[in-house]
């Protein structure tokens, strides 16, 4: 041993030198620049237009109409999801089958199918009434007075997005620690106590992330309604460039919103994984 | 000893699989006495207890506290299982402490202690905060109300847990192994608790594989093996003298740890 041990100190070492990241870097900002300037110089992005549209009128009702339906889409959606994964978990065959054949179909057939087929439910019932089953019928309506564009997007969207909350929230149930479970029942609380009280405030933990995800994709999922003449964003947008025929300026303001409120929705969905994040680890 | 029986277990069965857990198992635990279950593991001693607390079903035979059916009523005639409602009620009325102690994880210590006060037994807040507080001074933890589960010690939580069972004022406590998953050191710190109460007069069936204990604390010891009751009675008549070779032949690998006492001297 020539140098005694203390000389050598890491703390006064210098970055590695990494040659390709430098590369890289150098790459990144080429292309960064490539596109600033497209986005700039091109004149068909026509700017000025999409700067006055952005706060239209018609443009913020359709935002809203958007933000409603995720928001009914969503509530509905996760009610029906517990009580499908509740039925999926049951100990009763016919219920867990007949949840997991709802969730099957639900979620395999594409939102974009399911609303066009809501919406022409006229023509496979022509009423829908309500009475005995293979009884006597108490009061009956024509389905077309029933089944709006708004009525077929909120079932069409509560439907599948239930499918998938359904295995979220199963997911979560089961990822909860069977001994809470012991122990909430030995405590004396019934099957429904333990449930609210123990269990479900634990799923949360795992609940929570992938739900942020569903409302993030179901926000933009709600743009498949235009196709039914429901008057959301992306149908206010097309209303518009279909008269003036700006049809890249109003794209952009229709990205610009769908932006925005995934970023709000993406901050709130941190915030609620740190708080339902207590008690674990 | 007298009188009805807090809890009476006759001819219990129940099977995994192919597996018979408890095979025609009899017990009678009286007012203020403490039984202690030994045996070698897969001997059915956690299964019992755990029946007796319904949270395992049971095949056939039957179990009464106070006299009272567990788990089935009669009508017209015909046994039928209870309700949800009520066999939770009758959970209620008995206190259960895990191997792996189960305190719920979102809740603060204190919580974990007032809420079946609250939700099952219809005390107030404030009532069942009180009690709460009495309780865990007795174990010894008044300090760590506000702590949450995760932050305390096995040892501290397995006391807590003991805390949240009495709180309701069980008719019994069942004890299901409640120190085989704590590290040594800490194991006398609960077993002293459950000695404690033990003195207070609480009835009691105590799970354990601390043979030096099972027997201080015991008024009756169980033997169980292969989901019987392969012997029964007095402390020194099961651990001075065996009856059956079986039995002779468990206790002998325990030999060296039998005699003496981890906790304290008994006074009692």
């Amino acid at each position: 041993m020539s140098a005694p041990p203390h000389v050598v100190d890491v703390a006064s070492a210098r970055p590695r030198v990494r040659p390709l990241r430098w590369a890289a870097g150098a790459l990144l900002l080429v292309l960064a620049a490539q596109f600033a300037w497209f986005l700039l110089t091109n004149p068909r992005f026509e700017w000025p237009v999409a700067g006055r549209y952005l706060f239209d009128p018609n443009i913020l009702r359709g935002l809203g109409m958007s933000l409603l339906l995720t928001v009914i889409g969503m509530v509905l959606g996760s009610a029906l999801g517990v009580l499908l994964a509740a039925g999926r978990l049951s100990g009763f065959a016919p219920m867990a089958w007949a949840c997991g054949v709802y969730i099957a179909v639900f979620r395999g057939v594409p939102p974009l199918v399911q609303l066009i087929f809501w919406f022409n439910l006229g023509y496979l019932l022509p009423r829908v009434s309500l009475g005995v089953p293979f009884g006597p019928t108490f009061v009956s309506w024509p389905t077309n007075s029933v089944i709006s564009s708004l009525t077929a997007a909120v079932i069409g969207l509560t439907l599948h997005e239930a499918a998938y909350m359904a295995e979220i929230v199963r997911a979560g149930i089961l990822a909860v620690d069977g001994g809470q479970r012991d122990a909430a029942r030995a405590m004396g609380f019934t099957a429904g106590q333990s449930f609210v009280k123990v269990v479900l405030p634990q799923a949360m933990r795992v609940i929570v992330p992938p739900t942020g995800s569903q409302f993030i994709s179901l926000l933009k999922g709600t743009s498949l309604v235009s196709v039914i003449a429901m008057a959301d964003l992306l149908y206010a947008v097309q209303v518009i460039y279909n008269r003036t025929y700006e049809i890249v300026p109003l794209l952009i303001v229709a990205c610009a919103w769908y932006l925005a409120v995934v970023t709000v929705l993406s901050l709130g969905q941190r915030r609620l994984e740190r708080h339902f994040g207590r008690g674990q680890r | 000893m007298s009188g009805t029986p807090v809890l009476r277990v006759r001819g219990v069965r129940k099977r995994f699989g192919d597996h018979q857990a408890l095979d025609g198992v009899d017990l009678d635990v009286h007012e203020g006495e403490v039984v202690t279950v030994i045996g070698p593991s897969g001997s059915g001693k956690s299964t019992l207890v755990r029946c007796v607390h319904q949270l395992e079903s049971i095949d056939g035979g039957a179990m009464y506290l106070d006299g009272e059916l567990l788990g089935y009523e009669l009508q017209r005639g015909h046994l039928r299982p209870l309700p949800d409602r009520r066999v939770a009620a009758q959970r209620g009325r008995m206190g259960m402490v895990f191997q792996q102690f189960n305190l719920f994880a979102h809740w603060s210590v204190l919580r974990n202690v007032v809420e079946a006060q609250v939700a099952v037994h219809g005390r107030s807040p404030a009532e069942a905060r009180e009690e709460a507080l009495r309780l865990l001074e007795r174990v010894g933890l008044a300090g760590k109300a506000d702590a949450h589960p995760r932050m305390l010690s096995g040892g501290q939580q397995q006391r807590v847990a003991i805390a949240r069972a009495l709180a309701t004022n069980p008719r019994i406590m069942l004890f299901d192994e409640p120190t085989s998953a704590l590290d040594p050191e800490l194991v006398d710190e609960v077993l002293s608790v459950v000695l404690d109460l033990a003195r207070g007069g609480m009835t009691m069936i105590i799970v354990t594989h601390e043979m030096s204990f099972a027997r201080e604390v015991a008024d009756r010891c169980v033997f169980m093996e292969e989901g019987r009751v392969a012997a029964t009675g007095t402390p020194e008549e099961i651990f001075d003298d065996p009856a059956s070779p079986r039995l002779r032949a468990f206790l002998s690998r325990f030999s060296g740890q039998a005699g003496k006492t981890p906790v304290e001297e008994s006074t009692s």
